[in-house]
């Protein structure tokens, strides 16, 4: 056996010993699959979409952002994404945070309504676009409730426009954005507002000087998320919206440019700008997070 | 196979746990299947060598020039306050942690380059560390499975280990099942079974009730006797490192203040350090006014102090006078040295006597034990015996 | 006390007022509540009810029920749109993507939880980046790559633009799976003379399986669900359930609805079923911070 027998082996070299110490061992191998996956299927697509958008027939490099700035059509997708994605964001968020404060804890009925909420991850844009345009269509039960209870003569038009596209991207991300808050706020213990009564803090004190600081740094990025995915709307903009007008937002841009148009080096473009956008936004919100909370460096523990 | 050697005297001769779990149950054993050669060879080491063992985290060296021989069969407690290094030897000892310098010797087999899986050493974790996936039953074979020791064998002295910690009829429990000392008796169990070289307790009791932490502690020290498996026992508690070694090693940050038998460690502490940390409460700064050898004058404030310093300390220096509060005699009249009139500040009751905190004219605060009932304001004279008036150099702080 | 509250009132932002609010009548907190579960609940029965019973309806056409029942529309369907190529297609992807991405994920899950080393950041955000930049926005050059290497349209096509998403999803879930293995097991184990593999293959995998299992599940949700990469590399041969869908929907004209909705109910069917024995596994509210129960 190994312990009985063994004679003295060498001395570590010296460099691997080093190594080690700094916590490069063999150990590190194992994440060698997930590094060449990243690279092979993000960093190089990505880095191929660079040079793509850089890829024009002209003298300037830069005549494919020329162009989608000069093109209203390219250009106007910039906002109509915006005028989307930031309100959905927003009442997202006011609809989700008290929610996510009063669902902490444990509960059978909290447990319930986390489940209920939570149901729509497994219908899937697309499901919940065919829903849409039943329940909310001319003939759907919330026209032909209004209808009957006599509050309009004619039905509402609440499809193939900007609100089917704002109602299911609510709907769609309303889950993931409760889930992520639910999780950072069960990371906030209920003690410190208590402790906070005690010591004389009134409920909208305690609200400002303890829950919101601790509930900043999980609510940037949740808002930064619930931008990723609003900003990635697409299947709901194609079959809920006007993808050629009023819901034309950069991924169906983006999409329409590569595979309808074919004009790969456009799509290309179009993309690394939606990329660009979602960057600033992050930006913005954790140059936000930090004048909110300047004194909290994290909520949660790890 | 090498010889039985005779192990240290106060572990009790080396014997398999088959042997005592026969004891313990009252039967007695026909044959006697003489199968774990390999392990009564490693066993049977005559002493372990840690040589200037160092372990440096970043710039700071959590143990410095670590060096002490332990012989086969001892039981010795590496005893210190948190950041003293002493979990840090253990882990060094135990192969998770390597070296940044310095050897570790088996005998003649350098062992410091092994990993931990081929030292053959067990270990009992502060939290236990069972594997809550396996029951009972398995834990305890865990380590022989991994050296392919034959089932039969191994069920076997599954079983016996089991009696020996008086949990056979939890053999199918998971460790969820199980109590706090329940499951440490498993840790210990499953470090037993092995019957390995050199058993290494991480902290075993702290995570134990006042009551089990007593009882777990005879049992160990139980086992200790009865087996004599060499063990190396890390603990920040001083009752339970005078009351289960053989050798006491106190660490301070990093460094060994000093090594001893617990009697000497407690009646000769040789550091102002080793001697706070061992139960002398009152430390009382003052200045060398003379020596004598041993023999140390020293004045605290306005009072006159005869004590035992460890060397001979030269006149006028810096000094720290510790002396137990249980030391402390009230006097009614008579003379002598170390007279200290107090006016008495606070009264503890400690059931059998009383813990009083009292103040010296010159607000010096200093801790006794009294028999009578004192109250707050009271007048009392104590004095104290020159050989138990411990004089020191102050403590360092910068190392 | 009162002077330094009033002194810095923190800037304004969209989501205060509603807290603020709240705070200063509790009455209101009920409320919100009680007015976002109603919404969420009136829009879910009616997205989830309108396509449940469009599916088996005879005919309804501008009436509050359906005229009668039928389940007629769902072998209906399962012929139209050739639905035993689709979902076998939809499985071979599931699964495909599955098993490669826990391979992937489950070493890397394990050294981001277990160890420290320099690069450590850099390489965690790299993982974790597809899941905060839009999918369209690495889809797009990705797709074109695929096809310019003559893998779109194809299975591998399809699996690969499929595993972007998924394994940093998996990562992200599996590493406070991994970091609930308590590690003094593995010392414990390597002690009493486990080898390396030996402490993978007995402790922690074991430990961890709750974990895979949970994450398998949600990757085959996911994946069945996921719609805009698939989409674009999708060829006529490779759609998923999802992606047939799609164009079910985008030409409902030429389709009967009550098929397509027959469709969306068997898809709609497949994930509550994988998602329901996902949470036996997994406390949802908990999947960010802190794991299993």
């Amino acid at each position: 056996m190994a312990t009985g027998t063994a004679a003295p082996p060498a001395a570590l070299p010296p460099l691997s010993k080093r190594l080690a110490e700094k916590g490069v061992t063999p150990r590190l191998l194992l994440l060698l699959p997930a590094v060449v996956f990243a690279l092979g299927l993000f960093v190089y697509p990505f880095l191929y979409g660079l040079g793509l958008s850089f890829t024009t027939g002209s003298a300037s490099p830069w005549s494919n952002y020329q162009e989608f700035f000069s093109d209203p059509y390219l250009r106007g997708t910039i906002w109509l994404t915006v005028r989307l994605a930031v309100p959905a964001v927003l009442i997202i968020l006011v609809a989700a945070m008290p929610l996510a404060l009063a669902m902490r804890g444990a509960g059978r009925a909290k447990q319930a309504i986390t489940v209920i909420l939570l149901f729509p991850i497994t219908l899937g844009t697309v499901l919940l676009s065919r829903g849409l345009l039943n329940f909310l269509g001319p003939a759907g039960w919330v026209n032909r409730f209004l209808l009957d209870t006599g509050l309009i003569d004619q039905p509402i038009q609440l499809t193939y426009n900007y609100w089917g596209v704002l109602f299911a991207i609510i709907i769609t991300d309303f889950p993931l954005v409760f889930l992520l808050l639910l999780s950072y706020a069960g990371g906030i213990d209920p003690t410190y507002e208590r402790a906070a009564a005690v010591f004389g803090a009134s409920a909208r004190q305690r609200f400002f000087r303890v829950t919101l600081p601790l509930f900043a740094p999980g609510l940037a990025i949740t808002t930064s998320l619930a931008f990723v995915l609003a900003f990635g709307t697409f299947p709901s903009a194609l079959l809920l919206g006007e993808p050629a007008g009023s819901t034309r937002t950069m991924g169906v841009a983006a999409y329409s440019e590569a595979f309808q148009q074919f004009d790969y080096p456009m799509a290309a473009t179009v993309a690394m700008l939606m990329a660009g956008l979602e960057l600033l936004v992050i930006v913005l919100i954790l140059g936000l997070r930090s004048r909110l909370a300047p004194t909290v460096s994290s909520g949660r523990k790890g | 196979m090498r010889p039985r050697l005779p192990t240290h005297s106060s572990g009790g001769s080396a014997r398999s746990v088959a042997d005592v779990a026969d004891e313990v149950q009252g039967t007695v054993r026909t044959d006697a299947p003489d199968s774990n050669s390999l392990d009564e060879r490693d066993r049977q080491f005559r002493e372990l060598r840690l040589d200037g063992v160092t372990r440096a985290f970043g710039t700071t060296d959590a143990l410095r020039d670590f060096t002490i021989t332990i012989r086969g069969g001892e039981f010795v407690a590496f005893l210190g306050p948190s950041g003293s290094g002493k979990s840090t030897a253990l882990n060094c000892l135990s192969g998770l942690l390597p070296l940044t310098s310095g050897e570790i010797w088996l005998d003649d087999r350098r062992i410091d380059t092994l990993p931990p899986e081929r030292r053959g050493f067990a270990m009992v974790f502060q939290n236990y560390a069972l594997f809550p996936h396996l029951d009972v039953r398995r834990n305890v074979g865990f380590g022989l499975r991994m050296r392919k020791v034959p089932k039969p064998e191994t069920a076997r002295r599954v079983a016996e280990a089991l009696a020996l910690v008086q949990l056979s009829h939890k053999a199918e429990s998971h460790p969820a099942q199980l109590s706090g000392g329940e499951q440490q008796r498993v840790a210990i169990a499953r470090a037993i079974v092995c019957e390995p070289p050199l058993v290494l307790m991480d902290e075993p009791l702290s995570n134990l009730d006042a009551k089990l932490r007593l009882e777990m502690r005879t049992e160990i020290r139980r086992l200790h006797q009865d087996l004599g498996l060499t063990t190396v026992y890390v603990t920040h508690d001083q009752h339970e490192a005078l009351s289960l070694a053989d050798r006491i090693v106190i660490l301070r940050r990093g460094v060994v203040e000093q090594v001893g038998v617990p009697s000497e460690v407690y009646t000769e502490p040789q550091t102002d350090f080793v001697a706070g940390f061992i139960g002398y409460r009152n430390a009382l700064p003052g200045n060398v006014v003379e020596g004598h050898g041993r023999r140390t004058n020293v004045a605290v404030g306005d009072l006159q102090l005869v004590g035992t310093s460890p060397a001979a300390m030269p006149p006028g220096g810096n000094a720290v006078v510790r002396i137990r509060p249980d030391d402390l005699v009230v006097r009614h009249g008579g003379d002598g040295p170390n007279q200290i009139p107090l006016k008495v500040e606070v009264v503890e009751y400690g059931g059998r006597e009383f813990v009083v905190e009292g103040v010296t004219p010159g607000g010096q605060r200093l801790y006794f034990t009294a028999s009578e009932a004192l109250r707050p304001g009271d007048s009392v004279t104590v004095a104290v015996d020159p050989e138990q008036v411990r004089v020191f150099p102050p403590t360092e702080e910068g190392r | 006390m009162r002077a330094a509250t009033s002194a810095s009132p923190p800037a304004g932002t969209a989501p205060e007022p509603a807290g603020d609010e709240r705070r200063r009548r509790p009455g209101f907190t009920k409320l919100m509540t009680i007015g976002v579960l109603g919404f969420f609940l009136v829009m879910l029965v009616g997205v989830v009810g309108s396509v449940l019973l469009s599916s088996i309806a005879t005919r309804w056409l501008n009436t509050w029920l359906p005229e009668g029942f039928t389940v007629s529309w769902f072998s209906a369907a399962w012929a139209e749109f050739g639905l035993t190529q689709v979902l076998l297609v939809t499985f071979q992807v599931a699964i495909s993507v599955l098993v490669v991405t826990l391979v992937i994920a489950i070493p890397a899950a394990y050294v981001l939880a277990r160890q420290d080393f320099p690069a450590k950041r850099l390489l965690t955000v790299l993982f974790l980046l597809p899941v905060v930049v839009p999918t369209i926005t690495y889809g797009v050059p990705l797709a074109t790559l695929l096809y310019k290497l003559q893998l779109a349209q194809t299975l591998p096509g399809v699996i690969l633009i499929n595993l972007v998403p998924s394994v940093p999803f998996a990562i992200l879930i599996l590493i406070p799976f991994v970091e609930q293995v308590d590690e003094s097991l593995e010392k414990a184990a390597r002690i009493f003379g486990a080898p390396s593999w030996q402490v993978f293959a007995r402790v922690v995998l074991p430990l961890l399986a709750p974990g895979i299992i949970a994450t398998g599940i949600l990757l085959l949700v996911r994946t069945i669900a996921l719609f805009d990469l698939t989409f674009l590399v999708a060829g006529p041969t490779t759609q998923t359930l999802v992606v047939k869908l799609f164009y079910a929907v985008s030409a409902a004209g030429f389709r009967s609805p009550q098929s397509i909705d027959a469709m969306a109910v068997m898809y709609m069917a497949t994930n509550v079923v994988l998602l329901a024995v996902a949470f036996k596994f997994i406390n949802p509210s908990r999947i960010v911070g802190g794991g299993a129960h």
